[in-house]
C-alpha cells in the first residue's frame, strides 16, 4: 500500500443550490469548483484559506457528508463517489473527522464514555478488551482521565472537549481523518497541547490527515504538504516549507504577508501587502483567475481565462504570472 | 502626551451560586493618547471583564466594583466606579468608545446603517439630525467604505464582515473619543481583511493623537500595534512592559510560557512547547501564585510559590512582573530561552 495513494480526489465539484429551489434555477453556490489532490499514507495535508474558500465542504464531501456534485473520490484504490449511505458506513470506520466546535460537537446528555464508545456501536463491534476498557485506554491515550468516564460534556473544559472528540475518531483505529479547524477555538496555551496530541497520533498511528485551518502558523506546523484555496478552488499546492519560503501564487504571497508574526521588531520592518476589498460571492464568481478582483498583477488575460494548476518546481501553481 | 485613562488597584468580582467569581483582582493600568495599549490573555483571564468596567457596562447589583477608574473627560479626570448610570452615560461614547469582537451582533439587524451611526451622534447631541446624518456619511468615509452615503441606506447584511468592524469603528469615532477601546476587533476576521482593519486602527490614532486600549488573545497582533502590553492571568496583570521587552525579555514564567506555545510560520517543525494544565478557576484561585500549578520554573524560587502571594515587582525600565523566582536567575534563564525560538 504504502505506493499507492490513500485518497484521491480528482476535480470535485460541490454546489449548492439557493433561493430554494433544488434544481439550481435560483442560482448555485459554488462552493468547490474543481480540486485535485492525492494524499499519500501517512501524510498530512494542509487545507488554508479565508472563510468562504470552500475549505470546510471540501472536507465534508471527501468524506461524502455532503454528496459530490461531480468529480471522483478514490479512498483506497476504491472509487466511493457513488457509493450509498450504506456502503459508506462500513468505509467510515477507516475515514473520520474531528469537528471545529468542540461545544457542539459532543452531546449534552450522554456520557464521556456514551460518546467515546459510539463509533463501537455504530459499527457493530465489539473489542477485545471490552467497551469500556477500551474506550478508558483512550481517554488515557488523548490525555484525559479514564477515571472522568461517566461525565457530562459540560464538566470539562474547552480543550479537554476537544481531546474527547479527538479520542471518539481515533476509536475505531482509522486510515485517514479530516481535522476541520480543530484547533481555532482554543486559547493558545492549550492550543499547542492539541496539536501536539494531533502530532503524536499522526506519528505513531499512521494517520492521514486533511487538516483544515485559516491559522497558517499552525497549518504549517502540522502539514508535510499545504494547498491554498480561494473561492472553491486551489491556488496553490506545494510542500510546506516551499510554499512558506517561495510562495508563487499572488495569493499565498499575500495571504503569508498578512499573518501578524509574534516579533515586534520584524513586524515594524516587514512589507505588507493589504489585499483591497473583500471575497467575491461564490455564487457569481469572477471571471477568468477567481482572484483577478483583488491581484495586484492582474492582466486582461486573467480577466478571462481561468488559469490551470500547473507544475512549477516542486509546487503546483493556478496562475498566469506565478513570482 | 495626556493620560486619558487612569486603572488603579480595580477589583470586579461576581456573587453566583458557586461562590464569588473574582474576574479582576487588583489590575492597575494607564493610558495615554497617541499610544496603543494591549491586554493580553486567555479566556477568563478577566480582559474583557476589565474593559467592561470602563466603558461602565457591569449591571449594579451584579458585580461588584472596587477601586478607581478615572477617565479624562475634557481637561478634568472623573471616576467611572463613582459615577450614577446617568452620568455613565453622558461620557460613553464621547469620552471612550468601544468597538466589539462580534460585528454582526453589534448592529442591529433591522435598522439602515446611516440611521445607527446618526444614533450615536444625537445622543450627545440632541435635535439635529441632518448633523447627525452627514457626520455619519463623514465617518464612513473616513474609515473607507466607499459611496458612504449611499451605504448609509443600506442594512448590516447588506456588509460584509470587515465593513461591518469599519462600521462599527465608524460608529465609535462618531463623537471624537479621546480613548478607543477595541476588545478583540479582529477575531472573528480573516487574515487578509484583519490586516486592513488594524492599519485603519493605526492610521485613525494618529490622525487623531487617540489612545488605544487593545484587549486580544493574539500576540502576533500584539507585537504588529501596541507599545505597551499588560499580561494577564487569574484576573490579575502577571506582567507590564514596553512591547519589545516583553517579546525579547519577557520576565514572567507565564509570559514566556506563551511565547513559546505559539507556532511560528518562521519555525522548523519542532514539538510546540505547550504549557501543560488549564487556568485556574477564578472562584477558588490558588493561595499563592496563580501560575504556580502550571510553572515549569517554580523550584527555582527560594519561597513557596503554591502558597506566598506574589506582588508585581520592578523588572526594568517601565517594566514588572509577578514572580517569585529572584530576576537576575529568571533574566538570564528567560533571555536564553526567548533567544531560542525564533
Amino acid at each position: 500500500m504504502s505506493n499507492s495513494p490513500i485518497l484521491e480526489v480528482k476535480d470535485l465539484v460541490k454546489h449548492f443550490p439557493v433561493g430554494g429551489k433544488a434544481n439550481g434555477k435560483g442560482g448555485v453556490v459554488q462552493a468547490v469548483s474543481g480540486i485535485s489532490f492525492s494524499l499519500e499514507a501517512g501524510e498530512t495535508l494542509g487545507l488554508v484559506g479565508e472563510s468562504g474558500c470552500g475549505k470546510t465542504t471540501a472536507g465534508r464531501t471527501i468524506l461524502k457528508l455532503n454528496e459530490p456534485t461531480s468529480g471522483k473520490l478514490i479512498f483506497e484504490g476504491e472509487d466511493i463517489t457513488d457509493f450509498k449511505p450504506s456502503r459508506m458506513r462500513a468505509i467510515r470506520a477507516q475515514m473520520q473527522i474531528i469537528f471545529q466546535d468542540p461545544y457542539s460537537a459532543l452531546n449534552p446528555r450522554q456520557t464521556i464514555g456514551k460518546i467515546i464508545s459510539a463509533p463501537f456501536e455504530i459499527q457493530g463491534i465489539t473489542p477485545d478488551a471490552g467497551v469500556k476498557s477500551t474506550v478508558q485506554g483512550l481517554m488515557e491515550r488523548v490525555g484525559l482521565n479514564p477515571e472522568h468516564y461517566n461525565r457530562y460534556p459540560h464538566e470539562f473544559s474547552g480543550g479537554q472537549r476537544q481531546r474527547i472528540g479527538i479520542a471518539r475518531a481515533i476509536a475505531l483505529k482509522p486510515r485517514f481523518i479530516v481535522a476541520d479547524e480543530p484547533v481555532s477555538a482554543l486559547d493558545v496555551s492549550i492550543q499547542a497541547q492539541v496539536i501536539n496530541l494531533l502530532d503524536d497520533l499522526k506519528q505513531e498511528e499512521k494517520i492521514s490527515m486533511v487538516f483544515i485551518a485559516h491559522d497558517l502558523s499552525v497549518v504549517q506546523h502540522i502539514s508535510d504538504r499545504v494547498a491554498v484555496m480561494y473561492l472553491g478552488k486551489i491556488m496553490e499546492l506545494a510542500p510546506t516549507a516551499d510554499l512558506y519560503a517561495n510562495p508563487h501564487h499572488p495569493y499565498t504571497t499575500a495571504l503569508l504577508s498578512a499573518v501578524p508574526l509574534p516579533d515586534p521588531r520584524g513586524e515594524r520592518t516587514r512589507e505588507r501587502i493589504i489585499l483591497q476589498g473583500d471575497l467575491p460571492s461564490p455564487i457569481n464568481p469572477p471571471q477568468g483567475c477567481v482572484f483577478n478582483t483583488r491581484c495586484w498583477k492582474a492582466q486582461d488575460k486573467c480577466r478571462t481565462e481561468a488559469p490551470a494548476l500547473v507544475q512549477l518546481g516542486a509546487s503546483q501553481v493556478a496562475c498566469h504570472f506565478p513570482n | 502626551m495626556t493620560r486619558l485613562l487612569s486603572i488603579e488597584n480595580l477589583k470586579v468580582s461576581f456573587p453566583t451560586e458557586d461562590g464569588i467569581v473574582k474576574a479582576v483582582d487588583g489590575v492597575n493600568l494607564t493610558v495615554n493618547s497617541g499610544e496603543t495599549v494591549a491586554i493580553v490573555g486567555e479566556s477568563g483571564s478577566g480582559k474583557t471583564v476589565t474593559s467592561l468596567s470602563v466603558m461602565g457596562l457591569h449591571k449594579k447589583g451584579s458585580a461588584i466594583i472596587e477601586g478607581s477608574i478615572k477617565l479624562l473627560d475634557g481637561s478634568t479626570e472623573r471616576d467611572v466606579v463613582q459615577m450614577t448610570p446617568n452620568e455613565v452615560r453622558s461620557v460613553r461614547g464621547r469620552a471612550v468608545a468601544m468597538i466589539f469582537q462580534d460585528p454582526m451582533s453589534s448592529l442591529h439587524p433591522y435598522y439602515k446603517i446611516g440611521n445607527q451611526l446618526a444614533e450615536a451622534y444625537e445622543v450627545h447631541n440632541p435635535g439635529n439630525k441632518k448633523a447627525a446624518m452627514a457626520r455619519a456619511i463623514e465617518m464612513l468615509d473616513l474609515v473607507g467604505i466607499s459611496e458612504p452615503a449611499q451605504r448609509a441606506n443600506e442594512f448590516p447584511h447588506q456588509f460584509s464582515g470587515g465593513m461591518r468592524q469599519r462600521v462599527m469603528i465608524a460608529m465609535a469615532l462618531m463623537n471624537s473619543p479621546r480613548l478607543l477601546i477595541a476588545d478583540e476587533p479582529t477575531t472573528a476576521l480573516d487574515v487578509t481583511v484583519q490586516a486592513q482593519i488594524l492599519a485603519l486602527l493605526a492610521k485613525l490614532k494618529k490622525e487623531f493623537d487617540m489612545g488605544i486600549l487593545l484587549i486580544t488573545h493574539d500576540l502576533g497582533v500584539v507585537a504588529q500595534v501596541a507599545d505597551r502590553v499588560s499580561v494577564m492571568y487569574g484576573g490579575q496583570i502577571v506582567e507590564e512592559a514596553p512591547v519589545d521587552d516583553l517579546f525579547y525579555s519577557p520576565m514572567a514564567p507565564y509570559t514566556l510560557g506563551l511565547l513559546k506555545s505559539v507556532p511560528r510560520v518562521t519555525a522548523n517543525n519542532e514539538r510546540l512547547k505547550a504549557i501543560p494544565g488549564q487556568p485556574p478557576s477564578l472562584i477558588n484561585l490558588p493561595k499563592g501564585c496563580a501560575f504556580s500549578t502550571r510553572c515549569e520554573y517554580k523550584s527555582l524560587a527560594s519561597v513557596d510559590c503554591d502558597t506566598v502571594p506574589v506582588p508585581l515587582t520592578s523588572a526594568g525600565t517601565h517594566h514588572q512582573a509577578r514572580c517569585h523566582i529572584p530576576a537576575d536567575v529568571r533574566s538570564e534563564k528567560f533571555l536564553k530561552e526567548v533567544a531560542g525560538l525564533k
